[in-house]
């Protein structure tokens, strides 16, 4: 097996392989995130832009593969996309600098 | 996915149906259609009937839309003779196939178009036009929306998407506004309005290489969209999958993405699909009066696999009904998921 890359896209379809190591909780996995990915109080063309933008937080290039699919077939749109994508940014944007009242917490702390 | 001349103007190799098949029969895919058939206890496909004779009456259209199966433009110049239409409308008269579903190419450019929806109309049978929108807008076929209501034929538009831009990059340039004129203007006719008896559906499918959307949840997402929009109305939308022939063939084949896209069909493969698929209950005739078993197999020449009746002239119920459906890796777009056909999901 070639061992050059860390990301291969046609790892994406050997996902399941990983349950070869511990079936039931493979099929526990498989059977709640279909059940979380259902149409629900949530469209699932909602989930999907969710998931997408989770994807991006999370920075899983096999998860953003799967849900630019999973979006488009769900009926959204580039714009849509990109908006989930920007706030993705946005919260880990603002998460990095709400922690600045942390820093100012600190500074007041040492400071005169 | 833009516009580009036919493959036919290109002397592109895929213009021929047999490259195509060669094409699509040398993927290394992990199970054959016939194989996945005979899993669901369907092979060999028979038809259960025909309820839909569909005339493909030319492959002449004022557009050249990126995933045309047809390979369909205005420099095709395949017409169906008059003698080809009168023997339709003969088959149509004596048969008690209930509907006839006009399409192309745009079938509005045939010379008898009108003839052919006038005959079938005093027969009583069911009218479908295929419209591609933008005919309508065309100086000398400016009254196709009034005529299409006036003998109560059912409209079934292309419109891929709510928007102007996946719906051009598809079908050309300014496609998406002269379509919602032609929407409107059938709405204004009464098309697609409550009780009014006159059935507007649209017909959506991918712009690109994937599965088309749930198709309810799409009809609400395209009905708030347009009315929000543009205040177009119609009636419901079907969503049909790309299939791998023509023009979206050589699409998939440009993008490098044949083996993949294949590949997606087979693992979507749905047995209920399987069940329903459009060749079971339609007839496809091709502007030659050759017949098929559907509008798919006629754009790969696989006609009809019963030697004694593969032209309309030499229509025999008895020897079509008895026969098995041609069928190969295409096959795989019509099952995939909620499975498409000319009349939507079918599963
Ligand atoms: S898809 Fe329809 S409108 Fe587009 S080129 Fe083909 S026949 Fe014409
Ligand atoms: S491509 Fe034609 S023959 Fe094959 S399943 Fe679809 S409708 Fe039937």
């Amino acid at each position: 097996m070639e061992s050059d890359h860390y990301y291969r896209d046609a790892d994406l379809a050997r996902f399941g392989d990983i349950g070869k190591g511990a079936p039931e909780l493979w099929e526990k996995f498989r059977a709640w995130y279909d059940a979380v990915f259902a149409e629900g109080a949530l469209s699932a063309r909602e989930k999907a832009l969710i998931a997408l933008a989770v994807s991006h937080s999370v920075q899983c290039p096999y998860c953003i593969d799967a849900y630019t699919t999973a979006c488009l077939e769900q009926g959204s749109n580039e714009e849509q996309m990109t908006e989930a994508v920007h706030v993705a940014a946005a919260i880990r944007g603002g998460a990095s600098l709400v922690h600045g009242v942390q820093m100012r917490n600190h500074l007041e702390r040492l400071g005169m | 996915m833009t516009a580009l001349p036919t493959l036919r103007r290109q002397r592109h190799p895929l213009a021929a149906g047999a490259a195509q098949r060669r094409l699509l029969a040398e993927l290394p895919l992990s199970r054959s259609f016939e194989a996945a058939l005979t899993a669901s206890g369907l092979e060999p496909l028979r038809p259960m009937g025909t309820d839909v004779l569909q005339l493909n009456v030319g492959k002449r259209c004022n557009q050249t839309c990126g995933h045309c199966h047809v390979d369909a433009g205005p420099d095709r110049t395949e017409m169906m003779s008059t003698e080809v239409v009168d023997i339709c409308l003969r088959v149509l008269a004596s048969s008690g196939i209930g509907t006839l579903d006009i399409t192309g190419g745009a079938p509005e450019l045939h010379p008898e178009f009108r003839r052919i929806v006038e005959a079938a109309t005093r027969l009583g049978r069911r009218v479908i036009d295929r419209c591609n929108l933008t005919v309508t807008r065309l100086p000398n076929y400016r009254y196709v929306p009034g005529f299409l209501a006036e003998h109560r034929v059912r409209v079934v538009a292309s419109l891929p998407y709510y928007q102007s831009r996946q719906t051009d990059a598809q079908r050309g340039e300014g496609v998406f506004d002269a379509s919602i004129a032609a929407l409107r203007e059938l709405n204004a006719l009464g098309y697609g309005q409550p009780e009014s008896g006159l059935v507007l559906d649209l017909m959506a499918n991918p712009v690109g290489a994937f599965l088309p959307p749930e198709q309810s949840a799409a009809e609400r997402d395209w009905r708030r969209e347009l009315a929000r929009r543009h205040g177009v109305v119609f009636n419901s939308l079907l969503t049909i999958t790309n299939m791998p022939i023509s023009r979206f063939l050589d699409h998939l084949e440009r993008k490098g993405q044949t083996h993949a896209y294949l590949e997606k069909l087979v693992q979507a493969f749905n047995p209920a699909a399987a069940a329903g698929v459009m060749c079971r209950f339609t007839l496809s005739v091709g502007w030659d009066g050759t017949l098929y078993d559907c509008d798919f197999n006629q754009m790969l020449d696989l006609p009809v696999s019963s030697p004694s009746a593969r032209h309309i002239r030499d229509f025999d119920p008895a020897a079509l009904g008895a026969r098995a459906i041609a069928t190969g890796p295409h096959c795989f777009g019509c099952t995939a998921g909620a499975g498409s056909s000319c009349g939507g999901a079918v599963a």
